[in-house]
Order: structure tokens, then C-alpha cells, then sequence
């Protein structure tokens, strides 16, 4: 009876310890993350990487609400010009220098100085970063910054070795070290990114992945046959139009979340020579387009039913969105009636944009759609550098264009819409609104800034600089032995939780 | 000899200048900002302006080429606007993926061309020789992408017989970096062999109906010495040739078969870069494949002249 009892505990042990034994995950990704250095890095993907790499002062959950990851606590002076910080005890970062307050200083001051730092805008708030203590960071501002909190829950707020970041300078993104759950072993540009288990992480116990490889696969064919083949755990970016076939595989499970952004179309309304045009001048114009468009069946075509119809740059499941604003339904006749309020019969559009298949077949319905309210859109398809160029240059009437979108709501319009904004490419410059964005950045009572953002969004939704066409899903396709992945709408992929069985 | 390869190597200076200036001024003309691209949703214009001053985007364009030329003459050849990399690194690491891909496509050429050339040729308007060229010509017709996704999804999906995609050193598992390559280099071997199979038969047919064919088979030859020792060596000439200007033909497809296969090599480096106006990076790329272009010539024409001892006169 004893071994009886003996053999069956060892089986079970066996058994138990099987799945945790060296797991390996093999992400694959829709492209090669740049420069792997928070402070010089700009792409999607790289931010997925840094979320196993690297842990940020703050993040983010499933429902966009901001906790603290490397710290534990904030809290605003009275009158939101000084931010303190208490940090998390006994992190290391994966080349066992402590995490303190110095460390943070001297990253708060790496991003805001070094000459090709891309968080100098994000943290240009930000006059003076100090130690208060062994675990107590003080931020003052120049002025009233409450978004300063959300940036730091993105690159700007995530911490590096400051020494890897001494010896190395502008050159770090070779080797990497931060204070996340892996870290880091190798790179081969272009094809993958190889992680490791890092033993003395703060939250180790809940990590259950030994080694972690991440492969870039643009085209999503070759990614999800990647997956059924069994050479990939996961995948980001799942082509809608695949959605349902992973849906009907038994052996993969399938996950999206509505995203932060938004698809939409920017209009030049004071961007140059080209800007000067009915349809750049009279918002009657913009307003009969918007009109002449159905969302719902946009994206039930394009999208497979997986994007979210949208007006505004916040989803309509986000807490900013404006209710009293909802969606419109398609209403040719009003549309028809404001072209010819407007004195016109027919109305010349041309419309730039990326020459994906994606887009051209989306922006093809509605170029139908609203060639039956008057509008005959001719469109101009580039690829994506040179219509970037064109766009920011004004060498365009309406240009399609899309936002991967940020978890405090100022990251999705004040840039954009603001007469002084870096990404103004509209150049759409109003006062009023200018008034109500900065209003709404600087207060931290977000019912106040609720307010704020409604009222800016009933001008917008007038004027109509940029018209919003929806909220595209991130889709992740899985086997089903991995578990404890929840979707994020911020589309990174986090791995505390994560397990695949053997 | 000596001479003649010192010459040829001469004339190719001027050669990979002129390829130099017509790259260097053509990715000037494309539209799209380099910075702006790399930039991507983050366009702080304080380190976009800090950016093309560091990269010399601001000076005149001679100026810019005149730079780039004299640090390309010390091995100099940039940074990656995109990943900060020396170009130099990143070819050396691109390189080897890609001499690997060209060589198993060349083996797959050569093994399946060649021997259905010379069958063809013998067996010249028989049912062989048709079912040889509907062969070559389906290779020829087939899309690469398209031969590469079925491949995928039949080999690797349903029968899971080799990996998807991906890439493995050869040094550091050369089993599996063989198994990686495999569907790549068929891919991309296919259509060259449609090609050589095609020239292998008119070259061998030519030589087939020359006298001195008839005077061997009339003297007794057994018919295998005649098509393999008699013809066959006559007929490889220009079959030398060809697989030289074959090996631009493949460097241009490989472009296609990394990127469907995610093999990291010079294709998909160049491919990327060109969509990032990564310029050093594309600048980089052409001159090293011109340079190989070149040197792949070279060693045809002298392979050229130790088969035929005819042309060892005229050196």
C-alpha cells in the first residue's frame, strides 16, 4: 500500500511538474520592433516586447484603468503641479542594480536629454525630477500635467539599469537591461528577439515561462500557418478575415479587444494651397460625407464584424466617450439636402491613401457610398512613408489615417486638434477647443475633464476637421494550451499569468 | 590570366561607381521623408530636426553622396536610420542567409534543369520531350508568393512535415537550418530550373545535330558518351553564362521568397529598408550585391575559359 501510495504522489509530482519545465513561447509578431531602448523607440511591437523586457512605473489593466507596477502609489498636490511617487522595495533590475529613487531620477532625465530620446514631448511637462527619499520620486511640473501619470505607464515611464545605461549611452538597444519578468539574451534583425526567464524579478512567482522568442512574420498567411503548424505558440494581429476560421479550429482559441485608436479620415483645412477648397472650407461638406457613410456596414464587410463603428476618437465602450453624440445612421437624403445648402450638385474629392488591401477595400465601399450622395472621390493610393510625407507637407484633400491610440484620453485628440499640436496635420485651429483640451489636461478631477472633453467633442462633431470611421479590434490567435492570457485594449501581449501546458 | 582578372577588376571601379550615384540619387527622388517614416507616430520636431542633422539629411544631396563615398572607400558604410546598426554588420549578418538560400536554389536548379534538359534534347519531340516542357513552363508560370503559401499550407499545416518559416544558422544546426531552407530554395530553384532546362535543351540540340556527333555515333560510341562526354561538355558553355545572369535573377527573387518565407536575408533587408527610406541601408545592399553581381560574372567568364581551351588562346 505504501508504494502504491508512494508511486501514485511520484506520478502525480511527475505530472505536476511537467508543464513547468522549461516552457518555451513563440510569439510571432506583425513586424520587427525597432531600437530596443524606451527612450529612442517608437513601434507598436516594440512596446510588446518591453512588456515582458521591461517594467514601466505604472500600468495599465483590461479596462484602461492605470496601477502602479514599479510604483506602488501617487498622489497629486492641490493644485497638480507636483506629483510624488512611492516606489516598489526589492526590485532589482536584471543586472542586479537596486531600483530606488535615484534610479528613476536618472531615467526621467536620461529620456528627457539624450539627443535621440523620443519621450522629450511626453515628459516636456516635466521642470524638475527628484529623490525625496530611498522610494519617493517628486515630479514638479510647469505647469498642470495630469496625463503625466499615463505617460508614465507607457515608454516614458519605464526603467532601465541606469548603469547598463552609462556604460552603453545611446547604443543600449544592444543589450538591453530592465526590471521586467524577462530579460533579455539575444536579437537577430529581422528575424527574432529571444528572451529568458529573469530568476530575482520582483512578481517571479507568478511568471510561468522559462524562455520567450518573439519572430516578426508581416504577412498574417504565413503567421497563422505558422501557428496551426505548431511553430508558434501565439500571434498578434490576426487578420480579421481569418477570424472565424480560428473561431472553427478546435485546437486554437481566439481573443480581441476593441483598441484605444481609431480609423479615420483628415481633412485639410488649413494645411497649405491645397487646403483651399469647398470641401477644406465648408463644414456643410464634411458634415454631408459623414452622413453618407455606414459605419456598421463598413465594418461588417472589412472588418468581419471584429471593428466597432465610432465618431469620435474614443471608442464607444470607453468612459470618455460622448453618449450625447452617438454614432450616426446613414441619412443620404440630409446628406444630399446639406450638399445643396452648400451650392453644390456634385463635389471632386481626391483622398490619399496606404495602398493595403485593407484600406483600399474599405475606403472603395465608402467611395461608393458617398459617390450616392454627391461626392465623386477619386482615390490615390501610396505607400505609407510617402503619405505620411504628403500629409504632414498638406499635400492632400482628404487623407485616411489611423491612430494605435493612448489609455488617457488626451493622447487621442489634444495633438491632433489643438492649433499648436505636433501632429496637427489638419491644421484645424480653434480656440475654443484649444481652451477645453488644455483645460481638460490640466485638471485631475476627471468628471471635471469628462466635461471638458464632451463639450470640445460637440464642436468637433461640427466642424468636423477630422471624421472618425471606427475602432479597430486586436485579434490574437492562440493554442489552446496556453492559458491566463487576457486581450488588453492597449494590444500588448502580458505574460504574468500566462501558462502553457506540456 | 592574371592580367585579364586584374582588368576585369579594374573596370569594375567605375562600374560600382555609376551604380553608386544612380542609388544614391534615385532613393533621393522617392517621395517620403526618411525621419518621418522612422518617426512613426512620435514627431517630436525638436529631435526630427536633431535627427537629419545627425544623419546629414539637411546638406545638398552631391555633398551628402561625397560624404558617404569617402567613408564607404574607408568601410564605412552608415548607420540604419531604423535600428542604429552598422550597415556593414547588418550585410555581414545578411549575407550568409542569403549565399545559403542561393546556393540550395542553384543545387535545386541544376538538379532538376539540367537533367531534363538533355533528356528533352535526346529525346527530342517524343512524348519526354513534351511532358519536359509543359513542366519547364508550368515552373516558369507559377508565382513564386503563390507557390511559397501553398507549400506552406500543404507541407507544414496539413502535413507538418517542415517548419513554416523561420531561419536557422547552418553552423549552429545544420540539420534544421537545412529543413528550414528546403521549401524556400524549391521555391525559388523552380523557376530557375524552367529556365536552364529550357537553354540545357537548345544548347544540347545544337551540338546534337553538329558532324563530329554524327562521326562519333558512326564510329560506334555507345549512345551515353555521345550525349554526356561528346555534347554535353560542347553544350555546358553557355549554360555557364546563363547561370551568372541567372544569379541576379535570383538574388531579385530571393526579395520575394524571404519575405514569404521570413528567411532574414538581403531580400527582406532591402525590402524593409526601402519601405523605411532606411537609405545607408539600401545604398549598402545594392553596392554589395552589385559587387557579388560582378564578381559572379567574373568567375563565369573564368570558369568560361578553363572548359573551353579554345578560349585560353585567345587571353
Amino acid at each position: 500500500m505504501k508504494t502504491a501510495n508512494f508511486l501514485a504522489t511520484l506520478g502525480a509530482s511527475v505530472l505536476l511538474a511537467l508543464p513547468t519545465f522549461a516552457a518555451e513561447l513563440k510569439i510571432g509578431l506583425a513586424d520587427d520592433a525597432d531600437v530596443l531602448d524606451p527612450a529612442q523607440s517608437r513601434s507598436f511591437v516594440g512596446r510588446i516586447v518591453y512588456t515582458a523586457l521591461c517594467d514601466k512605473l505604472f500600468d495599465v489593466t483590461p479596462d484602461l484603468k492605470i496601477v502602479g507596477q514599479l510604483a506602488t502609489d501617487y498622489k497629486w498636490s492641490a493644485d497638480g503641479k507636483e506629483l510624488t511617487l512611492t516606489l516598489r522595495q526589492g526590485v532589482k533590475f536584471q543586472d542586479d542594480t537596486p531600483f530606488n529613487a535615484q534610479a528613476v531620477v536618472d531615467n526621467i532625465t536620461r529620456a528627457m536629454t539624450l539627443p535621440e530620446s523620443r519621450r522629450k514631448s511626453e515628459l516636456s511637462s516635466v521642470s524638475k525630477v527628484e529623490a525625496t527619499g530611498d522610494y519617493e520620486v517628486k515630479f514638479t511640473l510647469k505647469a498642470p500635467d495630469v496625463t503625466l501619470v499615463a505617460q508614465l505607464s507607457d515608454l516614458a515611464g519605464m526603467m532601465i539599469s541606469p548603469k547598463a545605461a552609462k556604460e552603453l549611452g545611446a547604443k543600449f538597444g544592444d543589450h538591453p537591461v530592465c526590471a521586467g519578468p524577462f530579460k533579455f539574451v539575444e536579437r537577430v534583425q529581422q528575424d527574432r528577439i529571444v528572451l529568458e526567464k529573469f530568476q530575482d524579478y520582483w512578481n517571479k512567482d507568478k511568471i510561468f515561462i522559462d524562455k520567450l522568442t518573439y519572430l516578426p512574420i508581416p504577412d498574417t498567411t504565413v503567421r497563422l500557418a505558422n501557428l496551426r503548424s505548431g511553430d508558434l505558440d501565439m500571434i498578434e494581429r490576426l487578420a480579421a478575415t481569418d477570424a472565424e476560421a480560428v473561431k472553427a479550429d478546435s485546437s486554437l482559441v481566439y481573443a480581441d479587444a476593441v483598441g484605444t485608436g481609431y480609423m479615420a479620415l483628415y481633412t485639410n483645412i488649413g494645411n497649405g494651397a491645397r487646403a483651399d477648397n469647398p470641401f477644406g472650407k465648408d463644414k456643410r461638406l464634411r458634415q454631408a460625407f459623414s452622413l453618407a457613410i455606414d459605419r456598421d456596414a463598413v465594418n461588417q464587410i472589412v472588418y468581419e464584424g471584429t471593428a466597432v463603428a465610432g465618431n469620435q476618437p474614443f471608442p464607444p465602450s470607453s468612459p470618455w466617450f460622448d453618449k450625447d453624440i452617438p454614432v450616426p445612421a446613414r441619412d443620404l437624403d440630409k446628406a444630399k439636402a446639406l450638399i445643396k445648402e452648400a451650392g453644390f450638385d456634385r463635389v471632386p474629392i481626391e483622398l490619399q491613401i496606404p495602398n493595403n488591401p485593407v484600406a483600399m477595400q474599405m475606403m472603395q465601399i465608402i467611395q461608393s457610398m458617398v459617390g450616392e450622395a454627391g461626392f465623386d472621390v477619386s482615390l490615390k493610393s501610396t505607400e505609407f512613408a510617402t503619405l505620411l510625407s504628403e500629409q504632414t507637407a498638406g499635400n492632400y484633400q482628404l487623407s485616411r489615417s489611423d491612430w494605435s491610440g493612448r489609455v488617457d484620453p488626451d493622447g487621442n485628440i489634444h495633438q491632433f486638434i489643438t492649433c499648436k499640436g505636433g501632429i496637427n496635420d489638419t491644421k484645424y485651429c480653434n480656440p475654443e477647443v484649444d481652451k477645453l483640451l488644455n483645460e481638460a489636461r490640466a485638471s485631475t478631477d476627471d468628471a471635471v475633464r469628462k466635461q471638458k472633453y464632451d463639450a470640445a467633442a460637440v464642436i468637433l462633431n461640427d466642424d468636423l476637421p477630422i471624421i472618425y470611421l471606427g475602432h479597430q479590434s486586436w485579434i490574437w490567435a492562440l493554442h489552446k494550451n496556453i492559458t491566463g492570457f487576457t486581450p488588453s485594449p492597449d494590444g500588448m501581449i502580458r505574460l504574468v499569468g500566462v501558462k502553457k501546458a506540456g | 590570366m592574371y592580367t585579364y582578372i586584374a582588368k576585369r577588376l579594374l573596370v569594375a571601379i567605375p562600374t560600382l561607381l555609376i551604380i553608386s550615384i544612380f542609388v544614391f540619387s534615385l532613393q533621393k527622388l522617392l517621395p517620403g521623408d526618411p525621419i518621418l517614416a522612422m518617426a512613426g507616430e512620435e514627431r517630436d520636431p525638436q529631435v526630427l530636426e536633431f535627427l537629419r542633422g545627425k544623419y546629414r539629411l539637411n546638406d545638398p544631396v552631391p555633398y551628402q553622396y561625397v560624404h558617404w563615398l569617402g567613408a564607404a572607400l574607408q568601410g564605412d558604410l552608415g548607420i540604419s536610420l531604423r535600428t542604429n546598426q552598422p550597415v556593414l554588420q547588418l550585410v555581414g549578418e545578411k549575407l550568409p542567409v542569403t549565399i545559403q538560400l542561393a546556393i540550395m536554389s542553384m543545387i535545386f536548379a541544376f538538379a532538376i534543369g539540367v537533367p531534363m534538359g538533355i533528356l528533352a534534347a535526346v529525346k527530342k519531340n517524343t512524348m519526354i520531350d513534351y511532358i519536359a516542357n509543359i513542366i519547364a513552363l508550368t515552373g516558369l508560370s507559377i508565382p513564386n508568393f503563390w507557390l511559397g503559401i501553398m507549400l506552406i499550407l500543404l507541407v507544414s499545416v496539413n502535413l507538418g512535415w517542415l517548419p513554416a518559416s523561420g531561419y536557422e544558422p547552418f553552423f549552429s544546426n545544420p540539420l534544421r537550418s537545412l529543413e528550414t531552407m528546403l521549401m524556400p530554395s524549391f521555391v525559388l530553384g523552380n523557376a530557375l530550373a524552367a529556365t536552364l532546362m529550357r537553354h540545357t535543351r537548345s544548347a544540347m540540340l545544337s551540338v546534337l545535330s553538329a558532324d563530329y556527333i554524327r562521326t562519333a555515333r558512326a564510329k560506334g560510341l555507345p549512345e551515353s558518351t555521345v550525349v554526356l562526354e561528346h555534347s554535353f561538355r560542347n553544350a555546358v558553355l553557355p549554360i555557364v553564362t546563363l547561370t551568372a545572369l541567372l544569379f541576379g535573377e535570383l538574388l531579385a527573387g530571393a526579395v520575394l521568397t524571404e519575405q514569404i518565407f521570413t528567411i532574414p536575408g538581403f531580400g527582406k533587408l532591402i525590402v524593409d529598408a526601402v519601405f523605411n527610406r532606411d537609405y545607408a541601408v539600401v545604398q549598402g545592399v545594392v553596392i554589395c550585391t552589385a559587387i557579388g553581381f560582378i564578381l559572379m560574372n567574373l568567375l563565369a567568364d573564368i570558369l568560361y575559359v578553363l572548359l573551353n581551351p579554345r578560349m585560353r588562346a585567345a587571353l
